[in-house]
């Protein structure tokens, strides 16, 4: 297998892996921009998933067809939105520790969702579902040469609409005054509420945006790739998202260069398996490959991540 | 005011924990209580039905479930079945106790064996160490496990312990058969869990199945090392079926999601891709608007082994200390009911291979080094 065809197995699957973690983590950098660690998005990405799934069997079943799952998309950013609102209220309002409210929010997900799942279905796992999200091809662009095979001719249009976010968010963060507000709240909330910024407000619709991302991330992995969901159908790609985010230094487009590194490591791992030249080399070294590299990456290239100045305390107005 | 708010939610919090618990183990309460709560609360928890038709004598046979429920469509689900088609057919009372979390096996099993329960069964090797030291302290008490055999310090099996495994490697010949029939580019696939013994069983006998009518068919094998993965699954099919497999089967359990969406994505896009599912009838998840992905599966038939087990016990001859092995002989592995996509000639061969394992004239492969030296035999 030359190194053309070696790509083309690999950079569509690296693609595919990586995109429900753009999602999540750029929900994580909404709220973490704005001051708020959240711990919750492995928890916002299971109930995700949950109502993705319930809601694409519930559309189907309405008669939508092929949209179910793209309206259940919808209808899982909502109830991520809503849900996250346990974690805005503890850590804002109540300014309880960050940390201990996201865990307690992850608990309560993978709680609420199995008993919902018991209830509704009978067993620890939903049914199937029918109607699905494809990987499609593009049309024109997939005749390009090299790339079209890469990016065009096998792709889920979630990976696009990922790709797109990350440019919206990037846009919003650094060229609006909503993303100027957000930051200087999460930099220095005492300077923003001089500044007449209602410093919990903002917090609040961070951290709404962050349970909206990470709904839809757990959503498009439930409804792309495992096609039902049960306890452990979610099982650490929001802890994943986070170290993106970090990995990432809090930028929109170091969170794509990030996911997709985590995506290529793995995908690479997997494929070296059946590449002939490889084919000797010990299977453990393969499955290790992605952490090394990850380990690596941090240590070496990426340098010093620094968060926003004020992450992790809760503001109280008048202190100082 | 503050305080309230903080108050409330704590409550919300603490139920959602609640919740947790309850939603793995809907059917009981006071399991992890007192002896004297357990006892109040049988009644309450038995499972629903033979329940006054007990005639023969104080015969009775319950099962400790694992983590997945009674309901998992699986494993548990199929042993339960087999429970009470023993129930109906013999008049004796049956029943089940639901473990949510892996600290439940040995209270539960424990309370079994006070209740005088003449047969208990565990359902999976997770319970191994459990059964082990519970059956050690009611050595009068009769038990036995699925899948899994006990031993102890000297590596000698427990005189009051059933073991019950299967040919995993006999199925999985039979599926390797249609698989090598039925493979238009001549290369074939197999996704393990995580590698080891049990699993090593399934690869073998695959391959086995597939060489024996297919000779020259290449066999492309990846362990995932991971049962609940789907999104490794699903990479590692689209690396297989990318490198030209067109059939593959799976031992690994969530992980095999990700082998479905993988082939019913192909599946759409007009390619030729088929799936072999494991453990039950995997029909339902190969199915989308266009057909089915699911080739056939590799089914294992623990209702029947509970079954045969109960009854050899109920007439006296408890196979304590053995360990029965369920193959083909015993119909405690086989090919899947749904075979829509199956021709009839894979079908005849699947019947003519059965025949040769059945009087003996070949022996199925388990590990490695057996599968090197059948395939110097062909």
């Amino acid at each position: 297998m030359d190194i053309i065809s070696t790509l083309n197995l690999i950079i569509p699957t690296a693609i595919f892996a990586a995109t429900p973690l753009i999602f999540t983590a750029l929900g994580g950098l909404f709220s973490e921009r704005a001051g708020v660690v959240n711990i919750g998005l492995e928890g916002l990405m299971v109930i995700g998933a949950f109502s993705g799934i319930v809601f694409t069997l519930i559309f189907e079943g309405l008669g939508f067809g092929a949209a179910s799952p793209w309206v259940a998309l919808l209808v899982a950013m909502l109830i991520g939105a809503v849900f996250s609102l346990f974690h805005a209220v503890a850590s804002i309002t109540l300014r309880a520790d960050q940390i201990v409210s996201g865990v307690a929010l992850n608990f309560l997900a993978i709680g609420l969702s199995v008993f919902l799942v018991r209830e509704f279905f009978g067993r620890g796992q939903t049914d199937y579902i029918n109607a699905r999200i494809f990987r499609e091809s593009v049309p024109v662009l997939r005749d390009i040469p090299i790339i079209g095979n890469w990016f065009f001719s096998s792709i889920y249009p979630t990976s696009f609409v990922a790709f797109f976010l990350v440019f919206i968010v990037w846009y919003v963060v650094f060229k609006t005054p909503f993303g100027l507000r957000l930051r200087s709240v999460g930099e220095h909330p005492m300077a923003a509420d001089t500044m007449g910024i209602k410093v919990n407000r903002m917090k609040y619709i961070a951290v709404m945006l962050s349970g909206a991302l990470a709904g839809i991330g757990g959503a498009v992995y439930a409804i792309t790739t495992s096609a039902n969901f049960g306890g452990g159908t979610i099982a650490g790609q929001g802890f994943m998202s986070l170290a993106a985010l970090i990995f990432g230094k809090w930028h929109p487009l170091g969170v794509l260069g990030a996911a997709l590194f985590f995506g290529f490591a793995q995908s690479l791992s997997i494929a070296a398996q059946q590449i002939p030249a490889l084919a000797n080399v010990p299977q453990v070294y393969l499955l290790i490959a992605p952490y090394v590299l990850t380990i690596l990456a941090l240590a070496g290239f990426v340098g010093k991540a620094e968060g926003p100045k004020a992450i992790g305390k809760s503001y109280e107005k008048g202190s100082r | 005011m503050k305080k309230i708010l903080l108050v409330f939610l704590f409550v919300i919090l603490a139920f959602g924990t609640l919740l947790a618990a309850c939603g793995q183990a809907d059917e009981e309460e006071g399991q992890a209580g007192t002896p004297a709560d357990t006892q109040d609360t049988t009644d309450e928890e038995t499972g629903d039905d033979t329940d006054g038709e007990a005639d023969a004598g104080d015969f009775n046979v319950k099962m400790v479930t694992d983590v997945g429920g009674v309901d998992d469509k699986s494993f548990n689900e199929s042993a339960w079945e087999g429970l009470q088609q023993f129930g109906q057919d013999h008049g004796v009372e049956v029943d089940y106790i639901q473990s949510s979390d892996a600290s439940d096996y040995a209270p539960n099993l424990n309370r079994l064996a006070r209740d005088n329960t003449s047969l208990s069964f565990a359902i999976g090797f997770l319970m191994a160490d459990d059964i082990y030291s519970v059956a050690d302290q009611h050595q009068d008490k009769q038990f036995a496990i699925v899948d899994v055999v006990i031993e102890d310090e000297d590596g000698n099996t427990v005189p009051n312990i059933a073991n019950i495994t299967f040919a995993e490697h006999q199925g999985s010949f039979l599926v390797g058969v249609i698989a090598g029939l039925q493979t238009e580019t001549n290369h074939v696939g197999f996704i393990g869990g995580v590698e080891g013994f049990l699993i090593k069983k399934f690869e073998n006998g695959f391959k086995a199945g597939v060489k024996a009518v297919n000779p020259d068919a290449q066999i492309s094998v990846q362990y995932a090392q991971d049962f609940n993965d789907a999104s490794r699954g699903q990479s590692i099919a689209n690396t297989l079926y990318s490198n030209g497999a067109d059939v593959i089967y799976h031992a690994a359990g969530g992980t095999g999601n990700g082998l479905f969406t993988e082939a019913i994505n192909r599946a759409r896009n007009g390619e030729n891709v088929w799936v072999i599912g494991v453990d039950k009838d995997q029909a339902e998840e190969g199915a989308w608007d266009g057909g089915n992905v699911t080739l056939s599966s590799m089914i294992k038939r623990v209702d029947q082994a509970v079954y045969q087990v109960s009854e050899m016990t109920m007439n006296g001859n408890f196979p304590g200390g053995e360990i029965l092995e369920f193959g083909l002989d015993d119909e405690g592995v086989g090919i899947a009911p749904t075979t829509d996509n199956v021709t009839q000639e894979s079908l005849d061969a699947v019947e003519e291979w059965k025949q040769k394992i059945l009087n003996g004239e070949i022996t199925v492969p388990q590990t490695d080094e057996e599968y090197e030296e059948y395939l110097a035999s062909l």
